[in-house]
């Protein structure tokens, strides 16, 4: 065995240049779809985490029933119990509870419907930098009886700062909810289609206007290792039991993961053609290695060599090409993704305003998702077994008599 | 005792509509310790009988029965064993393994065998001396002339302690001196060793130090003779 494998890692060094070429091939395409993946693995955890951010964060607890009707009649109260059990988790960096329902705002002439979001200030700071979205007037604090109101619909109901805001909706259980609110501050939020329709109160007080005390629609949960939702998910159901729904992010922002896929299946496919183009290469060169050594293998059979060790031998060269190359690759590009890891690549230009505007950081990050290179790797060992599948069928067919001939 | 008998042998190529009888019904006997000469002209069936003893064809018709094994009747890998244990080779040329030195050539078919190292390793020295390439034992057949090469050859069909050694022309490529050479070391091994050589040849000078001599024609034994 020794000796088959050190005739096949002196075979692949016969022809030095060939096989350098070969491995450069490989090492290239590996290069290429680590970097090409890592990156759009980072963009989309980019993406998800500045996304969720802004709406739902990673997991959302809601009464059960809650997300199909977003009735305010499906709240529940934001136990002690529930308190603890949540502050227990390690992998939970925020708890975020909410109360958000809608309501009719208007001003002299102007009405509008609004989604109104109760919520504790400094949490929500924390997440969202409400503070550094504001453009007139102050950021709120928990006990204010007054709200933030998004720029469009400011400027739609023709308000500005210290104005009275008029708020008409449903309350707990079809009370009549109706309040005058003095606006605090009016700030801008990134995403359009809700910068003309969001209201922000403290939790307290939006608990009061709906009547609903001491009830919230949801508490939003922000993760240390977002790779790790779906453990943090399992325990919050088994433990919460059936009165509640634990939803992830990608069952509130279908639209989202259907974005995310649709490109990543792109990735895929570009990075399935560069793979099936080295493939060919590859196939074609230890086709040829196999057809030139012919006689050679003729006379090891003829000497009493087994064909499954001359095979063993065959398939080691492939493999020996594989593995230098994928090796070199690792090593290469590991150190690389590993600094842009924690020195993502800043972006500038349109790209990096409008990433700004909404809210998130104008980077282009990498992921270390050990998937990644589990998957190249895995790659590059299908191409080789496809490469040496010609070889392998030429020598079980092999007539010794017709290769001394030739 | 014979160690090899050919029990009317023949090989028939059925080229389109005229059939090559390329072995046409031999009969032979080969006894231990024999240095046997084949010759004849280009194309009367040296390589094609020489192929069908070693096992590496098979025959239309008639049987080879080394040392009672009739080996017309073994599967394709039972031969490929019985090859190994019993039968060295020579070819005219590309014999040798390339990536592997002098050394590890004449070891590989021990290691193939199964014998282990501490064994091979004496064998294969011996040999090495025997066939006076002991200094470059750690070269590889690219740098080794012809004759050097067709030299480690012999070892190596030596090597496993085969019943016969059969060989191809296996001066074809030589000049006269390493011609002499192997044969010298051919003589030599078969005279200490009691080695079985039979070999095909076009060569006058290597005729002449054959102890018998088979000539063949039109795939017929033509002659037979006993020169000691
Ligand atoms: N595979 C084959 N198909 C058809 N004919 C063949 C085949 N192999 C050998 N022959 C024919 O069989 C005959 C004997 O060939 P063989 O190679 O045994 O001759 P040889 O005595 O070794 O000749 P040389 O001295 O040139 O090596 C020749 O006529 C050859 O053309
Ligand atoms: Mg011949």
């Amino acid at each position: 065995m020794n000796t088959i494998l050190k005739m096949a890692w002196r075979n692949i060094w016969r022809n030095k240049r060939r096989t350098i070429l070969m491995m450069l091939s490989i090492f290239i395409a590996v290069v290429l779809s680590l970097f090409t993946r890592s990156m759009q693995k980072g963009t989309y955890a980019n993406m998800i985490a500045n996304t969720v951010k802004l709406s739902t964060g990673y997991i959302q607890i809601h009464k059960k029933g809650y997300w199909d009707n977003k009735s305010i009649n499906e709240t529940f109260v934001e136990t002690t119990k529930l308190r603890n059990l949540l502050s227990g988790d390690k992998n939970l960096t925020l708890t975020l509870p909410r109360l958000e329902s809608f309501a009719l705002a208007s001003s002299g002439k102007h009405t509008k419907g609004a989604v109104i979001i109760g919520t504790n200030p400094k949490l929500e700071d924390s997440l969202n930098h409400y503070s550094k979205k504001i453009i007139k007037g102050k950021y709120f604090k928990s006990n204010d009886k007054a709200v933030l109101v998004s720029d469009k619909l400011a400027e739609f109901l023709q308000l500005s700062v210290d104005d009275t805001l008029v708020l008409i909706g449903q309350g707990y259980h079809g009370i009549t909810a109706a309040a005058k609110y003095p606006i605090k501050g009016i700030f801008h939020f990134p995403i359009p289609q809700l910068d003309n329709q969001l209201i922000l109160m403290p939790l307290k007080e939006s608990q009061y206007f709906y009547a609903a005390p001491n009830r919230i629609t949801s508490i939003s949960l922000m993760l240390n290792n977002p790779g790790n939702e779906d453990k943090t998910i399992i325990m919050l159901r088994g433990k919460l039991g059936n009165n509640y729904e634990v939803m992830p992010w990608q069952d509130m922002n279908r639209e989202m993961v259907q974005a995310i896929e649709s490109d990543n299946v792109g990735g895929i496919i570009m990075i399935a053609i560069l793979y099936m183009v080295i493939g060919f290469g590859v196939f074609g060169t230890v086709m040829m290695m196999t057809m030139e050594r012919r006689k050679e293998f003729a006379i090891m059979i003829a000497v009493g060599m087994k064909k499954t060790k001359l095979l063993t031998m065959v398939v080691w060269e492939t493999v020996f090409i594989g593995i230098v190359a994928i090796l070199a690759g690792l090593l290469v590009t590991y150190p690389l993704l590993l600094y842009l890891f924690y020195h993502p690549i800043p972006l500038t230009g349109d790209l990096a305003s409008y990433m700004i505007a909404f809210g998130a950081e104008p980077i282009l990050p990498f992921s270390l998702e050990p998937n990644i290179f589990i998957i190249q790797t895995i790659s590059v060992i299908i191409i080789s077994i496809i490469a040496v599948l010609y070889p392998l069928s030429v020598l079980l067919r092999f007539n010794v008599l017709k290769a001394m001939r030739s | 005792m014979s160690i090899i008998t050919t029990n009317n042998l023949h090989k028939i190529y059925d080229e389109t509509i005229v059939p090559v009888y390329a072995v046409n019904g031999i009969s032979l006997e080969f006894d231990k310790g024999e240095f046997t000469a084949i010759i004849g002209p280009s194309g009367c069936g040296k390589t094609t009988l020489l192929n069908l003893i070693g096992g590496l064809d098979q025959p239309t018709k008639g049987e080879v029965i080394i040392d009672g094994t009739n080996i017309t009747q073994l599967k394709q890998t039972e031969i490929i064993d019985f090859r190994l244990k019993n039968i060295g080779f020579v070819f005219q040329a590309y014999n040798l393994i390339p990536v592997l030195t002098a050394k590890e050539n004449i070891e590989f078919i021990m290691q193939l065998q199964g014998i282990p190292k501490k064994d091979r390793d004496k064998r294969v020295i011996d040999l090495l001396e025997a066939v006076g390439l002991k200094d470059r034992m750690n070269n590889r057949p690219s740098e080794l002339s012809g004759g050097q090469q067709q030299r480690v050859a012999v070892a190596r069909a030596l090597a496993s302690k085969p019943k016969f050694v059969l060989a191809d022309e296996p001066t074809a490529n030589l000049d006269s001196k390493s011609t002499n050479n192997l044969l010298d070391i051919m003589l030599k091994l078969n005279e200490v060793e009691g080695t079985t050589f039979i070999f095909s040849t076009h060569d006058s000078r290597v005729m002449q130090r054959a102890h018998r001599l088979i000539s063949l024609e039109d795939g017929k034994v033509q002659q037979d003779q006993k020169i000691k």
